[in-house]
């Protein structure tokens, strides 16, 4: 019976938030004691705190109390992050600033307004020191020190090795090699972090409630960071969150500050970031430069990569980091058969905002230059760019397919999902189009970008930040549990409880399509509960939103869960029937024999026993209907001494290709048409994937041609606001042609696997090299992001100057 | 980010309005659409103690065409103008400009006098004003003066009205001859100030000569910046490559626009030469009829 | 600089409160009123998702203050539907999937009602450029342009009839 799950149905979420009925963070109520918290932060990149007056902000009308990194000095531990390097990072400033943006003091007052007031009285002392900006010159010997303690500013630094790449260098007919810049990045949720923090003494507990999507082994960091058994930290997350897209990962260290306030203020604190500190000190992607090596066949093949990484964390490295790095270790060579690797990889700290979850996560950074490359390689070796690609894709026959650096692409046809793209896009008619065009003095191009698309994360990847001989001396990390509850009540309505704290991807809507699948119900008796609350809710490490592990991880709790309910009733039903539980269906609400349909028993009937009459259940059975699943895969393994890990546990595909005409007057880009082509197996919602796809493929072309968290070379911040930081509005996504190939997962039980993020890995280096493409003729290198007409300006005039001034 | 503590007042009339003024002195600012004046409060970076609200005086928003004249009451709201069938007809200047500006929702609040008093170098009704010859009435408790467009921006930011005066109208005279026009921007998104603005207004006799013309641009200097040269250039001729290659150098001379994130100088110098070779030559198509 | 009184008549209701001047409507509504399907996501007016209607226009309320919104009438999402009937426009942003979070939302309906009211027919660029005028990081627009459209063609559709 599949007659709810792959349909597009419409969403059970979608009428509270089309009447104003939604309840996010700034909706909920608050106590009559609330205060309210504003945050002075650091005008300075990287300076001393000489000191803080709060005398004249204090005696402002309003003000309940004003905290400052002296004052939480000793009361919280640094927050733990996966790496050796000891570096020390407190939701308070202490001693120093290293970035513009951090927090230095917290205002607590009657109301935002009043908090703001008292911000302007408080007088800062800082001692500038010498910032620290560029990514390499943060590897430079004499280069500013962030962290003196750490001694210099690499937080990690790891080499792995897989399968012979000096060989296969040394076999190469070539090797195409060049250095990439991907910038910092972050994706702006329309709706901003947002805290209500209250301290109860009398349990030394502390009740949180926080638009915070997890994973959740962030609440154990938050927890030793305040010294508590973890229990005393609650966290409750609203059912509505507006939006995240990973960004919100990042308030873990607000919800320790407001924690604290509260503590020592003596009042619940609520705090709503505003857009300013949202641009300057939440969380972003990491800039990375990469310093990419192919070996290369004259054929087209290539045998081996060398990858230098160096990510910039920001000026502290914070949980989830190092990840970015290493969250695409086991795709590192994408969706090419390359089985000789070499990557040397540096997660660095400079004058800039700390990173964190963002969609695409690593990816963006990874596909860049990978993608980039393979253009390179077409260009040197004069073939076409499609032709590489088919000459280096993983063939059909080779799945599940083992990659050098220990993954397992779980199903796909890469070549069939690849050709679908160039016919939908007509590749070969639009290469004639482009020659007649530029004939006519005008410019187009087309770029093509496959990528795979990893999903439902590993907890264990992150310890490869580690070597093995440090991973042994620590606890070993495996899995990604997921966490669902299915119940029953006395009159047969079903609830199920998530803890996948969804922001905006319809997980309640998938849910009851599930549940009403598995239970035989209609989708609207289904009750989906997703506000999860840390004390009540099952859930794990790795539960929350991040990694696309829906799909693959958080349906698969919910519908095993679905199950173990589905079991119990036959049990019941059995029982009653005097039947073998084998013997039984299920179909609308009812249970009956198979070749009996007369003989039956109706769910509501087998629940209500549950509750109203246990006594005459099976023997042993528990009464109640109340199930839970944890659910996690195989697959996801701890990393072996040699380093080989499958860091996600589902694979997708993505092939994509993109045309722009160029102006050659300003040089501005315009996106002609984007297609792409998903492989994320079987499909549970359509109507909905199609939705994230879209939402992942705007945020891509952001990255490719208007996003950019920018800094001077003083390190100062210069998109402090949304005039600055331009995210794409509607006039700027193009004709966007999405189509799919299914290739069911092998490995969870409805054969789906994550999605919504593969646009945002791919839609940067797909324009990239369009644009590329189309300014082939002035051999012109697009190695940096966003592709402003300014930037594309100057490379065509320095172009033009070689081709006149040889 | 919450606007610091000011005092509100909210006059019935416009004398009741400039008394106020006149009181508060240099802590008075006016208040009308608010769309670059609440802003720059929400973060904080303006701080009137005293906002005097003219939302109220109704008789300050007008769109009149008398004596081929266009007069605009400086309260009339942006899209009032946008929607205005009359402004469509005797200004197409300006009605191009006026759907550039901001996005509907600002436009619906946003002012005719609020956008030019702001006075952005890159904003689209400075630089229309400018190339329509416009000027602007300015009232005081002592006396009404009118002010050339061309002497009333002197800076980024800046412009000729005290801070006892109230600029109360916009005027911007029509002509009947033959006439063209082109309003042209380059901006990194829909809605966005542009990185370079230009606008033309042009009046071609019937064997094709130009008769007048008028050329500025947006974004290139801290005003919005008059190309004299270009009415010297081209007057008595018949728009050719050459002649606006010659505009173009000319612009290329008096441009100095500064750098930014989003545009280098370089880029915006380029830009102007490009726009204004765009403009002009849209504008004399048009003109030809 | 004391408080005022004003009075605002929001979907049909009149609120009688005392603010501070300065007092942003945004807060004004969410906070003094309850009204919190209004939502704030930048407080500079380019985000658009405190968008609501004042005096039948869309206008950015975090670009007023309440104080000015003293006497007028104030439509929020909270009044577009009657009785819990969703409009047209509301059910087509469900079949055409225009919401995800839901955050934007508000302050879009807000603008399209406005604006379709004021131009019954516009083009799929003049729609885009409408929207212009809003932030959403979720959808790429495709769903929210679609709902709008399909709105438009069944007005049109049921004028025809």
């Amino acid at each position: 019976m599949t007659n709810v799950i792959g349909k597009s149905a419409t969403r059970v979420e979608d009428k509270r938030l089309l009447t104003g009925q939604g309840k996010y963070i700034d909706d909920l109520g608050t106590k009559v004691n609330t205060g309210h918290a504003a945050i002075l932060r650091s005008s300075h990149p990287h300076a001393y705190i000489k000191s803080i007056d709060k005398e004249a902000a204090l005696k402002m009308p309003g003000v309940k109390g004003i905290i400052t990194g002296e004052d939480i000095r000793g009361l919280v531990k640094p927050f733990s992050v996966g790496v050796m390097a000891p570096v020390e990072y407190y939701p308070l400033a202490i001693d120093k600033v290293r970035y513009v943006g951090e927090p230095v003091a917290i205002i607590v007052a009657k109301d935002r307004y009043a908090a703001e007031d008292a911000l302007e009285k408080i007088k800062v002392v800082y001692e500038s020191l010498p910032p620290l900006v560029g990514i390499e010159r943060a590897l430079e010997e004499d280069a500013p020190i962030l962290h003196e303690n750490v001694g210099s500013n690499i937080a990690n630094h790891r080499e792995f090795n897989y399968g012979d790449v000096d060989k296969a260098f040394e076999e190469a007919d070539r090797i195409v090699k060049h250095k990439f810049n991907f910038p910092k990045y972050t994706a702006t949720p329309v709706e901003t972090y947002g805290v209500v923090a209250e301290y109860d003494p009398a349990h030394d507990q502390y009740t949180v409630q926080a638009n915070f999507h997890g994973p959740f082994v962030i609440h154990s960091i938050m927890a030793q960071a305040l010294q508590i058994p973890s229990n005393k930290l609650r966290i409750i997350v609203p059912k509505d969150i507006g939006g995240s897209y990973g960004i919100k990962a990042g308030i873990f260290p607000y919800i320790v500050l407001c924690g604290l306030a509260s503590k020592l203020i003596g009042c619940p604190v609520k705090w709503i970031e505003d857009r300013q500190e949202h641009l300057s000190s939440s969380a972003s992607g990491t800039d990375r430069v990469t310093y990419i090596e192919a070996a290369v066949e004259n054929s087209g093949k290539v045998t081996g990569l060398r990858m230098k990484m160096i990510d910039n964390v920001g000026a502290y490295i914070r949980a989830p980091e190092p990840a970015s790095l290493y969250r695409n270790h086991a795709n590192s060579t994408g969706a090419y058969d390359i089985q000789n690797l070499h990557i040397d990889a540096y997660a660095i700290m400079t004058n800039k905002s700390p990173t964190g979850l963002i969609r695409g996560y690593g990816g963006q950074e990874l596909y860049f230059p990978l993608e980039r490359i393979m253009q390179e390689v077409a260009k040197e070796l004069n073939m076409d760019h499609a032709d590489v690609i088919r000459k280096n894709l993983v063939k059909e026959a080779q799945f599940p397919y083992k990659t050098a650096s220990g993954g397992t692409y779980d199903s796909g046809n890469y070549e069939e999902s690849f050709e679908l793209a160039l016919a939908t896009g007509k590749y070969e008619e639009f290469r004639k189009k482009q020659e007649e065009a530029r004939k006519n003095g005008k410019i187009l191009g087309v770029g093509l970008a496959c990528i795979v698309e990893p999903s439902g994360s590993n907890m264990g990847y992150i310890t490869v930040a580690l070597t093995p001989e440090e991973r042994a001396g620590s606890l070993p990390k495996s899995g990604a549990a997921e966490a669902a509850t299915v119940s029953m009540d006395p009159l047969g309505s079903v609830n199920v409880r998530i803890s996948t704290t969804p922001s905006g991807q319809g997980h309640e809507t998938v849910a009851a399509q599930i549940v009403s699948e598995v239970l035989g119900l209609p989708r609207e008796q289904i009750n989906v509960v997703a506000e999860l609350d840390t004390s009540t809710s099952a859930w794990s490490i790795a539960s929350g939103s991040y990694s696309s592990r829906f799909a693959s991880l958080g349906s698969s709790a919910i519908y095993y869960a679905a199950h173990k309910v589905r079991t119990k009733l036959f049990k019941i039903a059995a029982d009653q029937l005097n039947v073998k539980e084998a013997d039984l269906e299920l179909e609308k609400g009812s249970i009956f024999v198979k070749n009996n349909p007369d003989k039956k028993f109706s769910v509501k009937r087998a629940a209500g026993l549950a509750h109203w009459h246990p006594t005459s259940l099976p023997d042993g059975m528990e009464p109640g209907i109340y199930e839970t699943y944890y659910y996690t895969a195989d697959v996801a393994q701890a990393p072996n001494e040699q380093d080989m890990i499958n860091s996600s546990v589902t694979y997708g595909f993505v092939a994509d290709m993109v045309t722009v005409e160029i102006d050659p007057d300003t040089a501005e880009v315009k996106i002609i048409d984007y297609f792409t082509v998903h492989d994320a197996g079987k499909l549970l919602n359509p109507l909905i994937v199609d939705g994230q796809i879209m939402g992942g493929l705007a945020h891509g072309l952001g990255g490719a041609l208007y996003e950019e968290l920018a800094y001077d070379k003083n390190g100062q911040f210069l998109t402090g606001s949304f005039m600055d930081y331009l995210c794409p509005t509607a006039p700027e996504i193009p004709n966007v042609t999405i189509k799919h190939t299914e290739s069911p997962s092998p490995l969870t039980p409805l054969g789906a696997k994550g999605l919504g993020e593969g646009n945002t890995m791919s839609a940067p280096v797909a324009v990239a090299n369009a644009v590329s493409d189309a300014l082939a003729h002035l051999d012109i290198m697009i190695d940096d992001l966003p592709l402003s007409p300014t930037r594309i300006w100057k490379l065509m005039g320095e172009a033009k100057e070689k081709v006149t001034t040889p | 980010m919450k606007p610091p503590k000011f005092e509100y007042y909210k006059p019935a009339t416009l004398e009741e309005a400039l008394n106020l003024l006149e009181e508060a002195g240099d802590d008075g600012k006016i208040i009308a659409g608010g769309q670059s004046l609440v802003p720059i409060m929400n973060m904080r970076l303006a701080s009137p103690k005293c906002l005097i609200d003219i939302n109220g005086l109704e008789e300050l928003s007008y769109i009149k065409n008398e004596d081929n004249t266009l007069k605009i009451g400086t309260l009339t709201r942006q899209s009032d103008v946008e929607q205005s069938e009359m402004v469509a007809n005797v200004c197409g200047l300006l009605a191009e400009a006026i759907t550039q500006i901001g996005h509907v929702q600002t436009r619906n609040r946003g002012t005719i006098g609020g956008s030019i008093v702001h006075a952005d170098p890159s904003a689209e009704l400075p630089l229309a004003l400018l190339t329509l010859n416009g000027s602007v009435q300015i009232t005081s408790k002592d006396e009404v003066r009118t002010v050339a467009a061309e002497d009333f921006f002197i800076t980024y930011l800046t412009t000729d009205i005290m801070p006892t005066e109230v600029l109360t109208e916009v005027t911007i005279p029509l002509m009947e001859e033959k006439s063209g026009y082109s309003f042209q921007e380059i901006a990194r998104r829909h809605g966005d100030f542009a990185l370079v603005a230009a606008a033309c207004h042009m009046t071609v006799d019937d064997e094709g000569l130009i008769t007048a013309v008028r050329l500025a641009l947006g974004g290139v200097e801290a005003i919005p910046l008059l190309i004299g040269d270009a009415e010297d250039i081209l007057t008595g001729e018949q728009l050719s490559d050459s002649l606006l290659a010659q505009v173009a150098e000319s612009v290329e001379m008096e441009s100095d626009p500064e750098s930014d994130l989003h545009a280098s100088s370089e880029y915006r110098t380029h830009l102007a030469k490009v726009l204004t070779k765009r403009v002009l030559t849209q504008a004399y198509e048009r003109a030809r009829g | 600089m004391g408080k005022h009184e004003i009075e605002v008549t929001i979907n049909g209701k009149v609120y009688q409160e005392e603010v501070e001047p300065r007092m942003l409507l945004s807060d004004f509504i969410r906070d003094v009123c309850g009204l919190t399907g209004t939502h704030v996501g930048c407080e500079h007016g380019v985000c658009g998702a405190c968008t609501i209607n004042v005096n039948g226009t869309a206008v950015r309320s975090c670009l007023m203050f309440a104080i000015q919104a003293d006497g007028q009438q104030v439509q929020t999402v909270e009044g577009l539907s009657n009785n819990h009937e969703l409009t047209d426009l509301q059910k087509n942003f469900i079949e055409c999937h225009g919401l995800q979070c839901g955050f934007c939302t508000a302050g879009i309906l807000m603008s399209t009602e406005d604006y379709l009211e004021k131009n019954p027919n516009p083009s799929s660029k003049e729609i885009k450029e409408m929207l212009s005028g809003h932030l959403c990081r979720c959808t790429g627009y495709d769903g929210i342009v679609k709902a709008i459209e399909k709105t438009i063609e069944e007005r049109n559709q049921s004028v025809l009839s």
